[in-house]
This record gives C-alpha cells, sequence and structure tokens, in this order.
C-alpha cells in the first residue's frame, strides 16, 4: 500500500528511511540527550511511550511537533552535524520555533543534511506506523510505503 | 517579509559572509513564522541557554568560535544558564571523573563566552530576571533570550516580549541585532486560546498547577482565572516567585511561552478578558485534577521503595525569599522529629548574587548546620552525568521531573522525607 502526503518544505532535501512514529510532544532534550554516548541515537524520554528506547538515528521520525526546553534546536543542530540526527523530521502540524530553529541552523550552518517537512495533516499521522519505508521528496511530498 | 536597507545589506553581506549567515538563519526561521519584517532588540541584556560545555556539543562551540573569529559578537551584554558542575554538590570520585568527560569543554566554552559578551562570572543563573541579577526587561521590551522558563517570565510577569528562541537563535538575535517579528511579539500572539478554571481550595504547589496547565495547553496561551484569589493584585516578592516556579512547569511540561494570571500579570490587570481570544477552550482544575497528574508521573527508579540518594530543590534557581523560607521550614521540621541534619543529602540551587545577599543573613549559617548545602549547579545537567542519572534523586521540581530520572514529591512531602521519614 502507498499513500502520499504534501507538506511545507522547511529543509529541503530527499531522503529515503524507516519510519519511528509518536503522537505525543517530542522533547528534544528529553529525548536525545544521552545520544553522545549511543552508538545509535535512542530516545530516552521515560514520559514518551511511543518513543521509549526506540532508535532515532537514521530513521523518518514522523511527529506532531517538538515540545520542552530551549535547548531543542541546539540538540538537533548538533545531532545532524554529527551525523547523530534522524533522517529526516516530518511533521503533522506546524513546525514550532525550537525545531524550526534546528532545521534552518542545519540547512544553513551544518555539512549534513535533514530534510524538515511541517504541515502533513493529522491524516499523514493517523495513517503511517514504525516500520513503514518513507521517501521525501524536495517539494515535501511524502510517500508513505507498507 | 520587509526588511529595512540595513537589514538587508546585512543579509547581502555588508559585514561580512558570517554576519549575512547569522541574518539568513534569522530570517528564515522568522519566515516559517510568517514574521513580517526584522525588529530591534530593545533591552539591555540577551540571555542564553546553553551554558554548559558538553563535549558532545561540539559543532555548536565550533560555530561559537567562528562568530568569534569572523568579528561577530553580541551587540549587547548577556547573562547564561547556570554552570554544570560545583565541587560543593555530592559526587563520588567515579562520577566526578565522568562530569569531567561530560563537560569536557567547559572551560573552553566559558573562555569563549567572554569573548562573545557574557556580562560577568555571576552572570549564569536561569533566574537571570532577579532584581539581584539585574537583567529585567521593561514592560514592552523586545528580547533575543532563550531559557524556557526565563522567557515564559519575562513574557508573563514582566510583560517583555520574547518568543521561545533555540539556544544559538537567541545569540544570533544579540549579535545582528535584530530579531523576526512574530508570535508572541505581536499583540495577536499575546491572546489566550484557554481559559484555566481554578477551583481549588487553598493554593496549589506551583510545580503541579504549571504542570497540569502546560500539559493541556502545550504551547497555547493561558488565561487563569481564580489564582489571584491566593497570590492577591500585586505583583510581590511572594507572587513572583510563586510564578517563577509555575511557569517553568508550564514551560516544561508543555511548551507554554506566555501565561495570564487574571487580575495579577501586566497585561490582564490592564486589557483583563480582552485578552481572550472567542472561543478559547475551557479547563477546570479542582484538586481531584490536579491529583490526576500527580499520579499520572511515573517513576522510573529502578526500585521505587528505594531510600532517596539525594534531594534537589531550586529548579528553577531559588529567591533569596525561599532560601530563608526553606531555611525555616526545614530547622522547625527538624526539631519537630527530634533530628540534627537532613535525612537525606540535600543541595539549594540559586544564582552566585542570590547566594551571596543569603550568605550575608543569619539564615546562611542556621541551614548549614541542617546539612543542606547551597549551589550555584544546575541540577539538570548535574543528572546530565550518565552516572548521576540513575540515582534515586527526589525534587519539588517539575522541571527536573521532566528532564531526568528525578522523582516529584510535593513542597509538604519534601520536607517531611528530607526532616522526619528519610524516605
Amino acid at each position: 500500500m502507498l499513500k502520499t502526503f504534501q507538506g511545507r518544505v522547511i529543509a529541503p532535501g530527499k531522503v529515503t528511511a524507516e519510519a519511528v512514529v509518536t503522537k505525543n510532544g517530542f522533547n528534544t532534550l528529553a529525548s536525545m540527550q544521552m545520544m553522545f554516548i549511543q552508538p545509535k541515537t535512542r530516545c530516552v524520554d521515560q514520559s514518551n511511550p511511543d518513543l521509549y528506547n526506540k532508535i532515532l538515528g537514521g530513521k523518518a521520525l514522523c511527529l506532531p511537533q517538538t515540545i520542552g526546553s530551549t535547548t531543542g534546536g541546539m540538540f538537533l543542530f548538533s545531532a545532524v552535524e554529527s551525523g547523530k540526527a534522524p533522517a529526516c523530521l516530518l511533521f503533522s502540524k506546524d513546525i514550532d520555533s525550537l525545531a524550526a530553529a534546528g532545521a534552518i541552523l542545519s540547512d544553513v550552518w551544518s555539512k549534513n543534511s535533514m530534510p524538515v517537512v511541517d504541515r502533513l495533516g493529522d491524516e499523514f499521522l493517523d495513517f503511517v506506523q514504525d516500520g513503514d519505508r518513507i521517501s521525501v521528496k524536495e517539494d515535501g511530498t511524502v510517500m508513505v510505503l507498507r | 517579509m520587509e526588511l529595512t536597507k540595513e537589514q538587508q545589506a546585512l543579509l547581502d553581506g555588508e559585514k561580512g559572509e558570517t554576519m549575512a549567515k547569522v541574518m539568513q538563519t534569522l530570517v528564515r526561521y522568522g519566515e516559517v513564522f510568517g514574521a513580517d519584517k526584522m525588529v530591534p532588540v530593545t533591552n539591555e541584556y540577551g540571555h542564553l541557554v546553553l551554558s554548559f560545555g558538553l563535549t558532545f556539543l561540539g559543532p555548536v562551540f565550533d560555530l561559537y568560535q567562528k562568530l568569534i573569529d569572523d568579528g561577530c559578537l553580541a551587540g549587547q551584554k548577556f547573562t547564561c544558564d547556570p554552570r554544570p558542575y560545583d565541587p560543593k554538590v555530592p559526587q563520588n570520585p567515579l562520577q566526578k571523573a565522568v562530569a569531567k568527560a561530560v563537560f569536557g569543554k567547559q572551560k573552553k566554552y566559558e573562555a569563549q563566552l567572554e569573548k562573545l559578551g557574557i556580562l560577568n562570572d555571576d552572570s549564569y543563573t536561569c533566574t537571570c530576571y532577579l532584581d539581584e541579577i539585574g537583567n529585567t526587561p521593561k514592560q514592552g521590551d523586545v528580547l533575543s533570550w532563550a531559557e524556557s522558563s526565563a522567557v515564559v517570565y519575562a513574557n508573563s510577569v514582566l510583560g517583555a516580549r520574547c518568543n521561545r528562541n533555540s539556544g544559538i537563535i537567541e545569540l544570533f538575535g544579540s549579535v545582528a541585532g535584530y530579531v523576526p517579528h512574530f508570535g508572541l511579539l505581536t499583540d495577536e500572539g499575546r491572546k489566550a486560546d484557554w481559559i484555566v478554571e481554578l477551583k481549588t481550595e487553598s493554593l496549589p504547589d506551583a510545580q503541579l498547577l504549571g504542570s497540569a496547565i502546560g500539559m493541556k495547553v502545550m504551547e497555547d496561551v493561558p488565561y487563569v482565572k481564580g489564582l489571584d484569589r491566593f497570590l492577591g493584585n500585586e505583583l510581590d516578592d511572594k507572587a513572583k516567585t510563586y510564578l517563577k516556579d509555575f511557569g517553568a512547569a508550564t514551560a516544561s511540561n508543555g511548551a507554554v511561552g506566555l501565561y495570564h494570571i487574571d487580575g495579577l500579570t501586566p497585561e490582564a490587570k490592564e486589557q483583563g478578558e480582552a485578552l481572550i481570544k472567542e472561543n478559547a477552550k475551557v479547563y477546570v482544575i479542582d484538586e481531584a485534577e490536579l491529583q490526576r497528574v500527580k499520579d499520572s508521573y511515573p517513576c522510573i527508579w529502578k526500585n521505587p521503595d528505594a531510600k532517596p540518594q539525594l534531594c534537589f530543590l531550586g529548579c528553577p534557581h531559588m529567591t533569596l525569599e525561599q532560601l530563608i523560607d526553606w531555611t525555616k521550614k526545614v530547622e522547625a521540621g527538624l526539631r519537630e522529629a527530634g533530628n540534627e541534619k537532613v535525612l537525606v543529602p540535600t543541595v539549594f540551587t540559586s544564582s552566585m548574587p542570590v547566594i551571596k545577599a543569603f550568605r550575608q543573613t543569619e539564615y546562611a549559617a542556621r541551614l548549614e548546620k541542617t546539612g543542606v548545602v547551597v549551589s550555584y549547579i544546575c541540577p539538570l545537567m548535574y543528572m546530565d552525568n550518565p552516572l548521576c542519572k540513575t540515582m534515586n534523586v527526589i525534587t519539588s521540581s517539575n522541571k527536573l521531573r521532566t528532564y531526568t530520572s528525578s522523582r516529584y514529591y510535593s513542597n509538604e512531602e519534601i520536607l517531611n522525607i528530607l526532616t522526619k521519614e528519610g524516605k
């Protein structure tokens, strides 16, 4: 089954990756604060049962928004530059200011790329499941293959 | 977005490629949120969230070095979040060694901050807005700050205007001297999406009430009715201290950047219910709702019945009144139970200027007698040490609970554990 969604491009890029999905707000600091000692970034936020202990590095992270500390954007930028970040961030809702900062800082200042698309709609987050194959295009088209 | 001639020149590289990239980042960041223009930063000082030389954040320090090398320094002095390490806070030798490795770039980073424009060596605190520190914006000031608890305080209690900026973006605003005009900088963005009706019989713990509201409204603006029954209608020290802790919980358990307290905070006093949007949603909070929220916190200790190994109070950093008040409470609790020292190693955290003022009072020696340590550390960063992360830490800070494995208790429960029960 293949389903296509159209969003708004925050940071352009093409990527294909496996989905990891949270229906709760993604707390960047709480989730990724141990990434520097983990071989692959794994979520350590116990308050998020959707993601706790799952691998985030290299995955297509599907989420409504990010929440929490204002170090969030900085952590995302460092994760991208260090090759520890998710492959892409796919937001169902409008992106929040911390994630947007991380996305744009990475796009302007990092040698690595992390495509970011927002406004994919609630139906995107209702449909997508862990393990789905995700393809992101430059124009913000997101294809979900199951 | 419409730019002035000066702003366009910065973007076009008049002050070099690095400054152009700083401006490009700010403009693109603003465009995502529909900013119509860039506006000047008007308050005296900035505030940075990154205070820790976390080894992993190498890319950020490389970026800051580029700013320094290319002469892109902050056009205003700034304060900064608390330091991650204080030898006074109990740590075993192994934990100390790991802390040194985790925060291996601390010295180098503090040297960078000196070049970039930190106000002084006592400027490391999350409560930069307190009188003792002096980074207190005026109503209507436009800020380029990060640190969620400081931003929500500046917006709500002081009536300044600041978005919930990410780290790096806030420094960029201080470097360029401009921030994008959107969200909490606009009149429309400061209107309330939620009415919170507080129906409790007594004043709830600030950080429990803030947590409940944060988790419900997320990034929206709440207008809280019924809190002025307990806090009164003047922003005195008691009210400001309460709102400091309340706001930190709304900002960390949700993503609140601004709240209005009916009859108390400046915009609510001036505009009243005209601040509430049409069709605002309603959230009623009574004792049962607060208990439901408290019961929903997971306990993530390996052994939930274990004895606490450490207690942190002061996230955000305590005010002078809180240090004095807690000294009296701990003394009285110990006296009642016939104990001399607190039964759990305990650290009260506060800013250096407040700690210095506290040392001038009789209470400093009295608190020391109870065994409580006073420190300038950031408890959150203390617990970022993988070896401290597994410790059984208790706190009445809902912010600390959210970001670490620490366990939340009400202030009253904490006092009992510290002075009477030991667990």
